[in-house]
């Protein structure tokens, strides 16, 4: 119960701190509104079968992952400038707790570029919203939320002596949106990227929304995506243990 | 001639300082993934995005891309040389210098225009590695000389922004909204016929546009002449962006010296 409130506790108040950030809130949201809004010209303007739905749930979840890849890769910089880092550390509550709130807040950050994102297509595009199984894609939609958020936990705690981990951020955005399949079907890629499409849970969330919407067979694909989200938690958790115990021992955790 | 020589040494050695002093990106843990890896992968993703589309050919997408990507450099570092010294305590001293504000100015374009000249080189390389994308060498001064021009042009808008900066709270978002406006209206991966009129309108005023169709023509075969035409009018949205952030620089100084608000967050 204690770990429930923490939890919650944590995921409310550094949601509201990002909601209220011009960067990572307001651009947050508007960021991918200009990529869907390319999107939503280049297949309008392009040849092919694919429907500008396709595209404008694809661009949905490029929110998602733009605001989560960003933010997380800087969480424990900002924690770390702020001065918390060390108070966060010493705190009796395991520190996964309270890094894992900080990374979902900015994984549900993102649910509102994606809700902006289909409300942009449906007034500006047209974009009729048809849903094949409403109730597969309600579930469909947190499911791929916490599992991006588990992936920005993991790259939170992966990079956390690195001194300029924002830009790593930065760079991870297009290449996850390439990989995953967000607007490009994998069958274009070279075929060495698909096993790291695979190992990547966007990759499946954005399938199973796909499927939902569209139409298909999307439970195995979310069970697939919650699956690889609850191995990105656990090694996130077995990470920090690692790393903080590493930071401790040479007195470097707010030096990294 | 010492006059000559001070504005001289004021724009190639005040700007290479100002720079390195005021580029926050500058170190390689940051350039490389920002400057280098960022373009490269939105070069990538946006030329499959137009294979799946079978939208334009892939040099289409990649000089787009990689003319585009120059205006980063420009576009943020542009920003970031002006605003910069307002958030480092360093705009005071720097306006109670007597230096000259034309050679303050301009020296800090040079280096911003040689390092989007490199980011897409580098973009460009790549992507002749990867994709197929493969310019004659004959092509190769021409390009380079509209990929310079353009980024010129984008330099022309950061400092414009940075002067803004003189003023405004939080450029920086400024300077983020402007570079995804670009990459929209400037016709970058959407052809620009496709885009409603006003968008187009609005792109043909901002830099990049011109140049990166005068690089697409280049990069097909056509002489630097033929795109003439082209290039000049980018060579005008730069003087007149350059031109307009001098002229604010020098309003927003004289303002901020008379309302006493130079250090005002």
């Amino acid at each position: 119960m204690k770990t429930l409130r923490l939890l919650a506790l944590g995921w409310g108040l550094h949601f509201k701190m990002l909601s209220r950030s011009a960067f990572d809130g307001v651009l947050g949201v508007m960021w991918p509104l200009f990529f869907a809004t390319i999107a939503f010209f280049m297949f309008r303007a392009g040849g092919g079968g694919a429907t500008l739905l396709y595209a404008a749930l694809g661009a949905s979840v490029m929110g998602i992952w733009s605001a989560t890849a960003v933010a997380a890769s800087s969480a424990l910089q900002r924690e770390r400038w702020q001065g918390t880092l060390e108070l966060l550390v010493a705190a009796p509550s395991h520190f996964s707790l309270v890094l894992l709130p900080i990374t979902l807040a900015m994984a549900t950050i993102g649910v509102y570029s994606m809700a902006a994102t289909l409300l942009w297509g449906r007034f500006l595009f047209g974009i009729e919203i048809h849903l094949e199984h409403p109730l597969l894609f309600v579930l469909a939609v947190p499911v791929t939320v916490g599992s991006i958020g588990m992936l920005g936990f993991l790259l939170s705690v992966t990079v956390v002596r690195y001194r300029t981990a924002w830009a790593l951020g930065n760079a991870f955005e297009y290449p996850v949106w390439l990989v995953c399949g967000f607007l490009v079907p994998l069958s274009l890629l070279p075929g060495w990227v698909r096993p790291i499409s695979w190992a990547l849970a966007p990759t499946w969330g954005i399938r199973a929304i796909r499927e939902a919407a569209l139409g298909g067979a999307p439970v195995a694909d979310l069970a697939i995506c919650a699956g690889l989200g609850a191995c990105y938690a656990a090694a996130g958790i077995l990470l920090v243990e690692t790393v903080l115990r590493s930071a401790r021992a040479h007195a470097s955790l707010s030096l990294s | 001639m010492s006059s000559l020589r001070s504005f001289l040494r004021l724009f190639f050695v005040g700007g290479l300082i100002s720079y390195r002093a005021l580029f926050n990106w500058l170190r390689p843990s940051i350039y490389i993934p920002t400057m280098l890896g960022a373009p490269i992968f939105q070069i990538l993703f946006f030329t499959y995005l137009g294979r799946f589309r079978d939208l334009e050919s892939d040099s289409w997408f990649v000089v787009g891309n990689a003319v585009q990507s120059c205006s980063m450099a420009a576009v943020y570092a542009g920003t970031m040389t002006i605003a910069n010294e307002r958030w480092m305590g360093t705009l005071s001293p720097l306006l109670a210098s007597p230096a000259n504000r034309a050679a303050l100015f301009l020296g800090r374009s040079v280096p911003l225009i040689a390092n989007g000249l490199f980011v897409s080189a580098v973009g460009l390389g790549v992507s002749s590695l990867l994709l197929d994308f493969h310019p004659a060498a004959s092509s190769l001064p021409a390009l380079g000389l509209v990929v310079a021009v353009s980024a010129g042009s984008c330099t022309g808008f950061g400092l414009l922004l940075g002067s803004i900066g003189l003023r405004a709270r939080d450029v920086l978002f400024g300077a983020n909204l402007a570079y995804f406006l670009m990459l929209l209206f400037c016709g970058v991966n959407v052809p620009l016929d496709a885009l409603p009129a006003w968008m187009e309108a609005i792109g043909r005023a901002l830099p990049l546009t011109h140049g990166i169709e005068a690089a697409r023509e280049v990069a097909a075969g056509a002489a630097l002449g033929e795109v003439a035409g082209l290039v000049w009018t980018e060579v005008g949205i730069a003087v007149a962006y350059g031109a307009s952030a001098y002229f604010l620089f020098s309003y927003f100084e004289r303002e901020s010296r008379r309302r006493a608000s130079l250090e005002t967050m």
